[in-house]
């Protein structure tokens, strides 16, 4: 306590109100109680967190309530929870992120990224096991394939969703046609993967005859997941786009098309993009949709238009749930981290990418 | 170049709201014909219907003629893109196109649809709409630079040299000064002094001194009261209109009564 | 005699190509429009077509022998069962997460937390199944254990509990993982869009900021935070790799902690790649159910955020 504060007279503001220790005080305490009740139950770092920060929760509120009266102790209690909710929600992200690449990493090895799985038996892991020798047999082929798939979607996505958000911002005037699309788009948003790949498994079937399995008609289903997020992110960037710019276009002469094309869209080329971008990192992952309609391949399939294809989330899936070897799993398990490393790495690179997008090309309107 | 517009009963709507009703007005060529009111008259509605600018809003109509040179803009069988290339028009606030540098916002017009132009024709085109626009000496040395980099009046008077690179007949201008400070005003109004040598100039404005420096004739529309139609209640040389008045509710707005 | 008679009209169009460039893009963007609506119709339809034999079938033929009602009602239970545990869930965390980074979070770092968030809902579903399958089903095992040992006695945590942990709370648990994204990302706009003046109002009066929140925040977010529920409802019925991998799945099962349920999604993603024939139609006879109880949860929700217009651009 140093003279000056001895001195004066306390602040009224401050009469009543725990000092700024009082909440370190508090997590100690919480965290030693934690550790003691833990170890009653036979000790770990999890259980002790867990009482450690009820303890917390609660020691903070009561001594807010002893000191500072129940509108603050409700106040702290809330802000905690807030915390709290903040902190549960971080957990399985980091601990995701953590086992994709502490069981990932060891299987990144250039065999695994250039070769497929074409001619490799049980047998061959039986005896990877047995030997200890490197994991063969590699995912090269689902990589092609779920590039060739996404591209695909991608390709017919791409100019029914942009021009769809066109006719709904640029042609429409508000009757009941653009608002069933607009609220059909909406409502297509939240249909189930699942029935996307259905839907296409239906329709080529009824086309080509049951059983019509290629990496087209997966890039069919993952199109109907991906046309209405084009659709509203287009929309909101053309939205955007002020309304002076067409005009000054319509005043020169340009017609409307022109207009749309060469001002309009350029001005939001950035979001537009930045849009597709994610779309595409929504549907790359897709795996439900595939499993329907592309069927499962242990070899290199380039062409989309027959046979069957494998993607890296296909990969993933029958790599665990069917391993190569019945027997011994570890090789296959193996895989399947390393598959899902490339997949989170694919799946966050495209996330920066549109983030940048969005920031770098964002078009220069301040005035 | 320059032609002379008349209207002859002209009826404006939106949808079913009659915004401006039988409006009878003639636009000389060569010369400056000022729009004045009080907020809401319907000149700034008025003047869109003059390059068929109206009906890019949705329910836009009009009823009536408008004569460009004796030729009707409403004809069934004209194409509102070729009016508006023939009758450019500057809007209230500067909107040069923000992808484009000042050097492509002046060919805009141009480019936009799709007219092949030598490298050479371009050059000489940009410099002399710029100069046009009094803006030439300005930016000159950053053509290449994007045209949202400009003060205000000098954005305007890139739009401006943007109308005029399309050499039309008429230029319309909605408030062109309304966002600008004083001085980048007197640059627009020294402008259109110019302007008028070559071009048919209509300006809507809500500044009376504005209207007395730069035009010849001048209208004055009114509105009897919110949700009625606007109307055209007088239109003379703008000398008459500011000191001879023949209405009485034109008297009391270039008095500074109302509006 | 106006001139126009004597005169033609000079302005009139002299066969100009840009015109049909005009007609052609508008009638495209018309017909991109369409498209959506007849693929969404489609989808109804062909599911409708490929499901019909099913419906005609003798009940003896479906799986399990006795109808497809009976066939789809177990699953369908435990696809409300998985969901709406997972909503319980997800939902007050959801909403805690949003109002930190719409209140509590310092200024600047509330956008990188943002970004965090949402880099949830980028993790792929399958990667979701692979760590609830290999993670945190081990992990919760020795939780069910405890709960079976002592609450065994509440019918949902009837033992004996599973020693792989893959029951549909784990699943559920996924699920609940996988939605609160989508919860806070609608609730935080929400949150973001509250009147600044409601707000600051209630902190002038002397409201502390939880005060402050449940007075001005809250009730206007109200239909805001249903909708985003009702949106994270929908994904999670139709999750399907979360389910199929984690989920030991089998008959209706009371017990959350036993093995047993199955969900729509994971019963037509397990079997759909062996099935033929009647099979086959029974399976997208599922697939028909669950677009249809998909599609009326997301018509309520939409129609909840279209009652509140400025909610629109919420996502």
């Amino acid at each position: 306590m140093s003279n000056a504060t001895m001195t004066r007279r306390p602040s009224q503001f401050t009469k009543n109100k725990l000092p700024k220790w009082s909440i370190w005080a508090v997590l100690v305490g919480a965290l030693i109680l934690g550790a003691a009740v833990s170890s009653l139950f036979g000790f770990s770092p999890v259980s002790m967190a867990v009482f450690a920060a009820i303890f917390f929760v609660v020691g903070g509120t009561a001594t807010a309530g002893a000191v500072e009266g129940s509108r603050k102790a409700k106040d702290r209690f809330a802000t905690y929870l807030v915390y709290g909710a903040f902190i549960i929600a971080v957990l399985p992200l980091l601990s995701v992120i953590w086992t994709v690449l502490e069981r990932g990493m060891p299987g990144m090895t250039s065999d695994f990224l250039f070769r497929s799985m074409n001619g490799l038996t049980g047998a061959i892991d039986n005896q990877t096991v047995a030997e200890g020798t490197p994991v063969l047999g590699g995912a090269y082929h689902a990589i092609l394939g779920t590039l060739q798939i996404t591209l695909w979607a991608t390709i017919i996505s791409v100019p029914v969703g942009l021009l769809a958000a066109i006719y709904l911002v640029e042609y429409s005037t508000g009757g009941p046609l653009s608002r069933a699309i607009t609220f059909f788009v909406d409502v297509m948003t939240g249909i189930p993967s699942i029935v996307a790949g259905l839907f296409a498994a239906a329709l080529f079937g009824l086309i080509f005859g049951p059983g019509t399995r290629t990496g087209f008609v997966a890039a069919a289903a993952l199109s109907v997941l991906m046309i209405p997020v084009v659709v509203r992110s287009t929309e909101e960037m053309l939205k955007i786009v002020p309304n002076e710019l067409r005009e000054a276009a319509f005043a020169l002469g340009v017609r409307k098309w022109r207009t749309i094309t060469k001002v309009v869209i350029p001005t939001a080329i950035s979001g537009i993009a930045s849009g597709v971008t994610l779309a595409i990192a929504r549907v790359i992952g897709e795996t439900a949709p595939i499993l329907v309609t592309a069927g499962f391949a242990r070899g290199i399939n380039l062409d989309v238009f027959s046979g069957w294809m494998s993607t890296l989330p296909t990969y993933i899936y029958y790599q665990i749930i069917t391993p190569t070897s019945p027997t011994s799993t570890d090789p296959s398990t193996q895989r399947a981290w390393a598959a899902a490393l490339i997949l989170i790495i694919l799946v966050m690179l495209l996330n920066l990418a549109a983030r940048l997008i969005a920031r770098m090309f964002a078009p220069k309107t301040s005035r | 170049m320059s032609k002379r517009i008349d209207v002859k009963d002209l009826n404006v709507y939106y949808g079913k709201f009659l915004a401006v009703e039988d409006v009878n007005v003639t636009i000389e060529a060569r010369s400056v014909t000022a729009f004045i009111g009080p907020s809401g008259c319907g000149k700034s509605t008025f003047l869109r219907t003059l390059n068929r600018m109206h009906e890019v809003i949705p329910g836009g109509r009009v009823e009536g003629e408008v004569l460009l040179d004796g030729d009707d803009l409403y004809d069934d069988a004209v194409d509102p893109v070729h009016v508006r290339s023939q009758i450019g028009m500057v809007f209230q606030r500067p909107n040069p196109f923000p992808t484009m540098s000042i050097r492509d916002n002046v060919l805009a017009g141009v480019k936009l649809n799709s007219k092949r132009i030598s490298k050479s024709d371009a050059d000489a085109l940009v410099e002399k709409s710029l100069r046009g626009a009094n803006l030439w000496n300005e930016v000159k040395d950053r053509l290449a630079r994007p045209g949202s980099g400009l003060s205000g009046g000098q954005q305007q008077r890139l739009c401006i040299a943007r109308a005029i690179a399309v050499s039309p007949e008429v230029i319309l201008m909605d408030e062109p000064c309304s966002a600008l400070d004083p001085i980048s005003t007197l640059a627009i109004e020294d402008l259109i002094n110019e302007l008028k040598n070559d071009y048919t100039v209509a300006i809507v404005t809500h500044n009376m001194q504005q209207a007395a420096r730069v035009s010849d004739k001048t209208a004055f529309f009114n509105i009897a009261a919110t949700g009625k139609p606007g109307k055209l209640i007088e239109f003379g040389d703008t000398s008459d209109i500011f000191n001879r008045p023949k209405e009485k509710s034109t008297e009391d707005y270039v008095s500074g009564r109302f509006g | 005699m106006s001139t126009k008679t004597v005169s033609p009209n000079t302005l009139r169009r002299q066969g100009d190509s840009g015109q049909s460039g005009d007609k052609i893009f508008s009638t495209a963007s018309l017909l991109a429009g369409c498209l959506i609506l007849a693929v969404l119709f489609c989808v109804a339809v062909f599911l409708l077509v490929q499901a019909f034999p099913t419906f005609v079938a003798d009940p003896a033929e479906i799986s399990g022998g006795s109808g497809f009602f009976s066939y789809i009602w177990p699953i369908v239970i435990g696809t409300v069962i998985a969901a709406t545990i997972a909503l319980v869930l997800a939902t007050p965390v959801g909403i805690g997460v949003a109002l930190f980074i719409s209140h509590y979070a310092p200024r600047r770092l509330a956008q990188g937390f943002g970004y965090l968030i949402d880099l949830l809902a980028a993790i792929p579903s399958v990667v979701y199944g692979a760590w609830g399958y290999a993670v945190l089903a081990p992990q919760l095992a020795l939780a069910y254990e405890w709960l079976a040992n002592n609450l065994g006695w509440i019918p949902i945590f009837e033992g004996p509990a599973s020693n792989t942990g893959r029951t549909i709370l784990t699943a559920s648990i996924v699920l609940a993982v996988m939605v609160l994204p989508i919860i806070t990302s609608l609730s935080r706009e929400i949150f973001l869009q509250t009147p600044k003046l409601h707000e600051e109002a209630s902190l002038a009066l002397g409201a502390t900021r939880w005060e402050m929140i449940k007075m001005s925040v809250l009730p206007f977010a109200r239909p805001g935070i249903i909708s985003a529920a009702m949106l994270g409802l929908g994904r999670a019925l139709g999750e399907t790799m979360a389910v199929a991998l984690v989920l030991s799945g089998g008959a209706l099962n009371a017990s959350l902690i036993q093995t047993g349920n199955q969900t729509i999604a994971a019963e037509i993603a397990l079997n759909f790649p062996e099935a033929f024939g009647l099979r086959l139609s029974e399976l997208i006879a599922a697939g028909l159910v669950l677009f249809v109880i998909t599609l009326a949860v997301n018509v309520v929700a939409r129609w909840i955020i279209s009652r509140h217009k400025e909610f629109s651009g919420a996502n």
